[in-house]
């Protein structure tokens, strides 16, 4: 494995752990947001740093250099490949944007050390692929959110109940897997993980908790606990490459329902956090549905996807928390028309919300429309159930906006224009959004480049459980495809 | 053919003439840049006047030259050679295209104009030039289109400001629920547009038109598909056309989206937005050609389309709605002139009727005083209309009367049948949910049920 020119992705996690330190003693608000600002700023510049080290190398993996953990610990733990070479970069700019979009008004809500510290352990979860560490990050991701629950006071059962069955499930399962892939107990161990990564995903029945953090976290925090899509990414690490076919086309199905039920879910929600917990219930489903269609194009589509969805479903989490902080907690069941004070924010909320259904032009609608072709190719049917749950996303993102933003004229004396940080923040992920649009090869072209990276992980696991449609990725020279063109 | 530089060079500048409108129109709002009214009004005239422009240079070219299609290539913007999956856009003037993206400008420019005196101080002046900016893209993109990809990217764009431009007067709810609606029928047509787009891709690899329409000149090429083929994706498109052009079964949004401003009820329900399903049954005339049932359905939506809106215009009580149902009953008869093979015959009625009903939409608000006018012209009364009516038995003119007055009931239908037992579905669902979480919890406080409907703004519960 090559190393990486400087160790940027262990500067990423410290930086950001350094400042979820430094940002706990800090008793002033003001100035905690401020060093929060700073702190995730460093941790995005060195993440996108590493990206770039990363396509220079043009490599499949690569470690830090010098790499002291490594020798600390020695094994190597930290790495970047294909699939997470992006999401690294992706992760610090939703991390940071929110922390620049957090108003003062929010500041007793929001606990930016909290956030700093969730941050890091995200990044170290992205950089590892090492099974047992892997899941240690995973558990240990569940603990920010918990430690919010617990400083406010909230009931945190169910989040507590569903999590502890996902960190239980992922250690019942890798143990059973450590005994070998032939040992009798492989296959159990493989559906435990299965379950728990689904879990994670917020899989239907086991969503409720879902909608239950939006309840009752801040908005900031539970829109970062799920927007990365820690669940797809275990799913990619820990289950695709091992699984049986039939567990993959299990998985595909059952998320597939997910996607179905909650579009449809928030078109009858009466609350805007309960409708935004929904679309991104539904949008995050449908990773999964491409990750496990077992077609390139799905799987290509897949990844795109996530990245799309990720960055879309990020800026609408923020308009929508630009709405609340100025409105409070916003009801669906009349109209509040807010357009006349802040029609930037109405634009910014159709842009954004429409970007995460796959409209042409933006970054989702690439993504859409390979894991649509990925789906009809696998099953046609597949297929047609993606492009419902694409209509009824719209339907409801409409449905949303006209509620808030239209339908009577606010009769406010407060001013709620939008502030500069607010603008700058969801402007840089709408541009972000419209060039994955209009210019979308070169981030397919390393998802496609991930995609081979997953398959030929899954050919020396599994080579029996091939990919029907994936033999044009690999050909009969295994060498062939390890070097596609950058 | 032609390809050469100056004609791709020309048909550039058609093509990214209401692009620029966009950007101009809709940056200087993010960067909360306020434009004044005349400021709007000349950079919406400029950017029309230079893709007419470009338009007629174009059309001037071919006719010159002889030369039927023109094609302007932008190549690639995504391709997967590995797997044989490539976004291609291309843009084809043509005997269909040139004519609509003509109509299309001159509609818009002319309807520009009157919007920029008749929305003059008008609060949401910017709001509308800019759905209208909008417009003018997805209208001219779907034109031009010449992949399926492309098409539907304009489509989309025709879709969306549509809702927004009836949704105009959104300090009321009544504007905003029919543009809700409309959305709703909207999404039903994309969903089944994007299907049949998948599905070229899914048997040919791509979605260019000249691969499965034919190499040959529009309305002379041969489609490749099989007749089952043709079928079940001409099908597909049908419904797209359907929704998009009002036809049975979806009639009921068209005197809905009458709530939007005259400028734009005029071009979008009166001449432009309600023949682009029209349009996309005649740019995939060869398809219909492939398979004679589809053809067969063709006309039978087409005229049972004209013969419902002739009934339900009749008995209207409001001029818009009364004109809307009048447009309804030409593109009926334009969609059974596709469907019986006719090509010449339709485009020509297409732009006919669009020019004729624009007209009459925007005389629509001084109807009254142009009533007045001829009258006061002619020296007397003018007589009632002669109405069907007097050809029906008297026991059944009352309750067609009635079914006429209520649209057919297809928003009822629509009701009863599919949106009532589906959120009535799903909102037990969410009670369950509730009832499920609350268990674990063993909690029932949640602040969601607690929101009041609406909250004063700046003032947190």
């Amino acid at each position: 494995m090559r190393a990486l020119h400087f160790p940027w992705l262990e500067l990423s996690i410290l930086i950001a752990a350094l400042g979820a330190v430094v940002v706990y003693f800090t008793s002033d608000r003001a100035q905690a947001r401020r060093r929060s600002i700073l702190y995730s700023g460093l941790t995005l510049v060195t993440s996108v740093g590493g990206w770039i080290d990363f396509g220079l190398l043009r490599t499949f993996e690569a470690h830090d250099s010098w790499d002291p953990i490594a020798r600390l610990l020695g094994v190597e733990v930290l790495a970047v490949d294909e699939l997470s070479a992006p999401l690294l970069p992706l992760v610090a700019t939703l991390f940071f944007l929110t922390h620049l979009a957090t108003l003062r008004t929010k500041l007793r809500d929001y606990s930016f050390a909290q956030s700093l510290a969730s941050e890091s352990i995200v990044l170290a979860t992205l950089s590892c692929r090492t099974p047992w560490i892997l899941i240690f990050l995973l558990a240990a991701g569940t603990i920010p959110p918990w430690m919010e629950f617990y400083r406010t006071r909230k009931p945190a059962r169910v989040y507590v109940l569903h999590m502890a069955a996902f960190v239980l499930l992922l250690v019942l399962g890798q143990i059973l897997l450590d005994r070998g892939q032939d040992s009798p107990f492989a296959l159990t161990g493989i559906l435990l993980l299965t379950l728990a990564v689904l879990l994670r995903n917020g899989i239907v029945p086991a969503h409720g908790w879902l909608p239950d953090l939006f309840e009752h976290l801040s908005f900031g925090t539970a829109m970062l606990f799920i927007t990365p899509m820690l669940g797809a990414y275990g799913m990619t690490r820990l289950v695709l490459p091992m699984a049986p076919l039939w567990v993959l086309k299990a998985v595909s199905f059952a998320s597939l329902f997910t996607a179905l039920y909650a579009a449809s879910m928030a078109l009858v929600q009466r609350e805007a956090r309960r409708f935004f917990s929904y679309i991104l219930l539904s949008n995050a489903s449908l990773v999964l549905v491409g990750l496990e269609t077992a077609t390139p194009i799905g799987l290509v589509g897949a990844l795109s996807l996530w990245l799309a969805v990720s960055l879309s479903l990020t800026g609408f989490g923020l308009t929508m928390r630009c709405v609340e902080s100025r409105v409070g907690r916003t009801s669906l069941l009349d109209f509040h028309g807010l357009y006349q004070q802040v029609p930037m924010l109405a634009a910014l909320f159709l842009i954004t919300g429409l970007a995460s259904v796959g409209f042409p032009g933006t970054a989702g609608f690439v993504g859409l429309e390979l894991l649509v072709e990925g789906a009809v190719r696998s099953d046609p049917l597949v297929g047609v159930a993606v492009v419902v749950v694409a209509a009824l996303n719209g339907l409801a993102i409409l449905h949303a906006y006209f509620r808030i933003f239209t339908g009577k004229t606010h009769a406010g004396t407060i001013d709620i224009r939008v502030r500069r940080a607010e603008r700058i923040s969801v402007l840089i992920l709408t541009s972000l959004i419209f060039s994955g649009g209009l210019y979308p090869q070169p981030g397919v072209q390393t998802r496609y480049h991930a995609a081979v990276e997953l398959y030929k992980l899954r050919a020396s696991h599994r080579p029996d459980q091939l990919y029907p449609g994936f033999s044009s990725m690999i050909p009969d020279d295994q060498g062939k495809a390890a070097a596609p063109p950058h | 053919m032609t390809e050469s530089w100056l004609f791709r060079a020309i048909g550039f500048l058609a093509v990214a003439s209401p692009s620029l409108l966009l950007l101009l129109l809709g940056i200087p709002p993010l960067l909360s840049r306020k434009l004044d009214e005349t400021a709007m009004a000349k950079r919406t005239a400029s950017c029309v006047l230079i893709g007419l422009t470009a338009c007629l240079i174009i059309l001037a070219g071919m006719l010159a030259t002889g030369d039927r299609t023109v094609i302007l290539d932008l190549g690639d913007p995504l391709t997967i050679p590995e797997e044989h999956f490539h976004f291609h856009v291309q843009f084809i003037f043509d005997r269909l295209s040139i004519p609509f993206v003509l109509l299309t400008f001159i509609l818009v420019g002319a309807i520009g104009s009157f919007a920029n005196r008749y929305l003059h101080r008008e609060p949401g002046y910017g709001r509308f030039f800019l759905s209208f900016s909008l417009f003018l893209q997805g209208m001219v993109v779907a034109a031009l289109a010449g992949t399926i990809e492309t098409l539907f990217f304009g489509w989309e764009l025709v879709g969306l400001s549509s809702a927004l431009l009836v949704a105009f007067f959104h300090e009321r709810p009544a504007p905003v629920l029919n543009a809700q609606r409309i959305w709703s029928v909207y999404r039903i047509s994309d969903a089944a547009f994007l299907l049949a787009a998948l599905a070229l891709h899914h048997t040919y690899g791509e979605g260019d038109f000249h691969i499965f329409l034919g190499s040959g000149p529009w309305p002379e090429g041969q489609s490749a598909l099989n007749s089952s083929q043709a079928f079940w994706i001409g099908l597909l498109l049908l419904i797209a056309a359907a929704g998009k052009s009002a036809l049975l079964p979806f009639s009921g949004w068209l005197p809905r989206a009458m709530e939007g401003p005259t400028p734009s009820s005029a071009v979008f329900y009166g001449a432009l937005s309600v023949h682009l399903g029209a349009y996309l049954l005649l740019r995939v005339s060869p398809v219909l050609e492939k398979s004679p049932l589809l053809c067969a359905i063709v006309v039978a939506i087409g005229l049972a389309t004209a013969a419902f809106a002739a009934l339900v215009g009749r008995v209207q009580s409001d001029t818009k709605g009364a004109l809307a149902f009048a447009s309804l009953g030409q593109v009926g008869l334009i969609t059974a002139e596709i469907g019986l093979g006719l090509r010449y015959i339709p485009l020509i009625h297409i732009m006919g009727h669009a020019c004729l009903r624009t007209l009459q939409l925007l005389r629509a608000p001084s109807v009254l005083q142009d009533h007045r006018l001829i009258e006061n012209a002619v020296g007397a009364h003018l007589g009632q209309p002669v109405g069907i009516e007097r050809w029906l038995p008297p026991r059944y003119s009352r309750s067609i009367y009635l079914w006429a007055l209520e649209r057919g009931q297809l928003d009822s239908l629509l009701d009863h049948f599919v949106a009532r037992p589906f959120l009535a579905f799903f909102r037990w669902c969410d009670r369950m949910e509730r009832k499920w979480t609350n268990f674990l919890s063993g909690n029932g406080g949640r602040e969601s049920d607690r929101v009041p409907a609406s909250v004063p703004a700046g003032e947190e519960p």
